[in-house]
């Protein structure tokens, strides 16, 4: 019952359209200003930030270097621990090992706790295509699935809805799928929490399986763990007879110990509070206490692909905080739809490539969607450089277009200018002739910018996507390098221009 | 100590007179800069899009051209930034080990104007002369990629005449990127409005940076919005005098 990500145009088609969409535009721009100005604050506070993120990419890198070794030891925790394992190659794998685990419950509906592996391998529908009802429990969660929406954050999915829109989805929808909203239910927050309380309590109390993720699985003592604000999370992990949580095999930590600076980053860095609410640990079955069936899906889907990329794996550093997501202002503007993917915004613009490869067209055009301004670098928590894994991920789709047999427009104008850019000289002829285009272009248009320097006008094909919306200077007929060589640097009283 | 000029494609065929100014400025201040006739670009287009095959034989012409000063002086953040943190991708890219190691030698020595001034000759008081309200907007790879930090606000703060205000949420991208720009183009030039608005708040004349790509950008919004405000180089401003 909710959206897909399937068929989605590239990024610049998306982009367009989210553009023109105003209510998303002053949403989007209201909410990431917020939590980021909460972010910055409270990891301020954090004389020790830098050392401390470097031991998260530590914990993180080390992990990863050690990969399978530590997940063997994360399964004979767990199966000592009275959990069952399961290895999902794929979304399909996983999606199937939770539906039959279910199923064998005799239950025909499972409560979640929000989780980004299930929105990724598309559990939801999977499920439902098996008649099993999936329902999240998650606030933001809860307002995309009955606004039969898709994400839009990784942290706070429906982003992109105020609280009058939200209203409006409780209204219409929350009837159809069990307790409706109150009558004359208001858009304060509060009445809004209320309405979702109420809504999921009996969800809660009647479900007999939970399905969740985890942010942390330690390997040495077979604990997943998951971090929240809300206690709907911990609702689920304890109420039901049965759980099942699917994890991504980079989340595994080697010990309990590695969890310490980890914890400490995550809430500063993605809600901007200094702890979050509630933090869920469970190693197994406890007898007597929560689920007394446990299943844990340790899944690729990806991860190995990505795993083997030199330059991409530190991708798997990432412990989903959003913080990235929220100061880029590539995604502050377009939202997170037109990445096209449960994983938007700069983290999402590396990851998917990484793990799906980028024979699609719509995952090629991601690596493309950032000005390589630095600003998601600079606060992830696990240091994962964003902009040198888009430039490489650049070079990943140019590198899958090289046999083409007809090269693209793009391919032809850079190797023209690698040719040019390798020899002065013919560099020194291209700006001969590009002086007297400026020539001719600044005398069609008539204008100038100001300051003084001549306009070139409005250009016809691929330049128009300049000079539809910005002036553009004229080339100057006489290049920085021609007066140097006609002034002998200025000093044969050429010092002319510039002065002031 | 031999200091070349690294005028960089941009401002050798658009903004000569940013060239210009910058050899103003440091022979008054006693340094004499050469011209390698050999320089080219730094082959961040090419690096930035993807094309890393393409930008060997460009980085090889900028170790051609730079290897033997000193110091390469440069008036743009983003070429330094290109130099430094990806002429070594690329070369290891080549798998030339000569290039590999004539890059190890020439990145480290490359220097952003201000850094220059502030670092390596250690002024800030550049004697110059500039009686306008100006507003700052510090590029992004200047500030994220180079870690220039306040050397470009010490150096305008000390310019005589100037009327110095902060430009709002001055740290946010302007939107250029490169071929993001075109490729991208309707979120570069949404990016773009938003600063070109916070530039009108200023009121400022005249908005300064250290990058003329990012100004060509956002003064070309500017003028398409006949807001009344010019963009200049830092050099120009620092070159200018009474």
């Amino acid at each position: 019952m909710s959206g897909t990500f399937v068929g989605m145009p590239a990024f610049p088609t998306a982009a367009r359209e989210a553009l023109g969409d105003t209510q998303l535009r002053r949403n989007l721009a209201h909410a990431t200003r917020t939590i980021r100005d909460k972010r910055a604050k409270v990891v301020a506070e954090v004389e020790e930030w830098e050392e401390l993120r470097l031991a998260g990419a530590g914990v993180k890198e080390a992990a990863l270097r050690d990969l399978a070794t530590h997940l063997e030891t994360l399964e004979d925790s767990l199966t000592r621990a009275g959990a069952t394992v399961h290895w999902a190659r794929d979304a399909e794998e996983a999606c199937a090992i939770v539906a039959s685990v279910t199923k064998a419950q005799g239950a025909d509906e499972v409560v979640k706790v929000k989780s980004m592996a299930t929105q990724e391998i598309g559990l939801n529908e999977a499920l439902e295509a098996d008649g099993i009802a999936a329902w999240e429990t998650d606030l933001a969660e809860l307002i995309v699935q009955l606004g039969e929406d898709l994400p839009s954050h990784i942290l706070v999915p429906a982003i992109h809805r105020n609280r009058a829109e939200i209203r409006e989805i409780f209204r219409r929808r929350m009837g159809a799928v069990g307790r409706p909203a109150p009558d004359g239910l208001s858009d304060e927050p509060a009445a809004l929490a209320g309405a979702a309380r109420e809504h999921l309590r009996e969800k809660f109390l009647r479900a007999k399986v939970a399905v969740s993720g985890a942010n942390f699985a330690v390997a040495d003592t077979g604990t997943l763990v998951v971090v929240e604000s809300e206690g709907n999370g911990r609702m689920c992990l304890t109420l039901p007879e049965v759980l099942i949580s699917v994890v991504g095999i980079e989340k595994v930590v080697a010990t309990w110990a590695d969890l310490d600076p980890m914890l400490r980053l995550l809430p500063r860095s993605s809600t901007g509070e200094r702890m979050n609410p509630y933090t869920s640990t469970w190693s197994g079955v406890t007898p007597g206490d929560g689920p007394q069936e446990v299943h844990v899906v340790l899944l690729d889907n990806g991860r190995t692909r990505a795993l083997a990329d030199d330059v991409g794996r530190q991708a798997l550093r990432c412990i989903r905080c959003s913080a990235c997501l929220n100061v880029c202002p590539v995604y502050e503007r377009v939202g997170g739809h037109a990445y096209g993917s449960v994983y938007p915004g700069p983290i999402g613009a590396i990851l998917n490539p990484l793990l799906n490869g980028v024979t699609d067209p719509q995952t090629a055009s991601l690596p493309y969607a950032s000005t390589l301004c630095g600003a998601c670098f600079e606060v992830c928590p696990v240091r994962i450089d964003i902009p040198s894994v888009l430039v490489d991920q650049r070079a990943a789709v140019v590198d899958s277009h090289r046999d083409d047999r007809i090269p693209k427009p793009e391919a032809v104008a850079m190797k023209g200018a690698a040719w040019t850019f390798s020899s002065a000289r013919r560099l020194a002829r291209a700006e001969q002739a590009s002086g007297l285009a400026g020539r001719v272009l600044g005398r069609f248009s008539r204008t100038t910018l100001p300051g003084g320097q001549a306009a070139a006008g409005r250009l016809p094909g691929p330049a128009a996507g300049w000079t539809s919306a910005r002036d553009l200077p004229a080339p100057p007929a006489e290049s920085f390098r021609a007066w140097w060589l006609r002034t002998n640097g200025g000093t044969d009283g050429g010092q002319d221009g510039g002065g002031s | 100590m031999r200091v070349a000029l690294q005028i960089t494609c941009v401002n050798d065929a658009m903004f000569p007179d940013t060239g210009k100014a910058v050899v103003r400025l440091l022979r008054r201040l006693g340094v004499e800069v050469d011209f390698p006739a050999a320089q080219t670009c730094c082959s961040q287009p090419m690096v930035n899009t993807g094309y890393l095959d393409e930008a060997v034989p460009v980085v090889r012409a900028y170790v051609d051209a730079f290897s033997g000063y000193d110091a390469v002086v440069t008036p743009s953040g983003s070429c330094a930034g290109s130099v430094r943190h990806q002429h070594a991708l690329v070369a290891r890219r080549s798998g030339d080990p000569g290039l590999v190691a004539a890059v190890a030698d020439t990145s480290p020595r490359a220097y952003e104007l201000s850094e220059f001034l502030v670092d390596v000759l250690g002024v800030v008081d550049v004697g110059a002369y500039f009686p306008h309200r100006v507003t700052y907007h510090p590029t992004c790879h200047s500030l994220r990629m180079l870690g220039v930090g306040d050397r470009p606000q010490q150096l305008l703060e000390n310019v005589r005449g100037i009327e110095l205000v902060d430009l709002p949420h001055a740290t946010e991208c302007c939107g250029f990127g490169g071929t993001f720009a075109l490729k991208n183009a309707d979120t570069s030039v949404a990016m773009g409005a938003d600063k070109a608005r916070h530039v009108r708040d200023t009121g400022a004349e005249v908005l300064v940076a250290g990058d003329n790509s990012c100004l060509m950008h956002i003064g070309g919004m500017l003028s398409r919005q006949r807001a009344g405000v010019r963009v200049m180089h830092l050099a120009e401003i620092l070159a200018a005098t009474a």
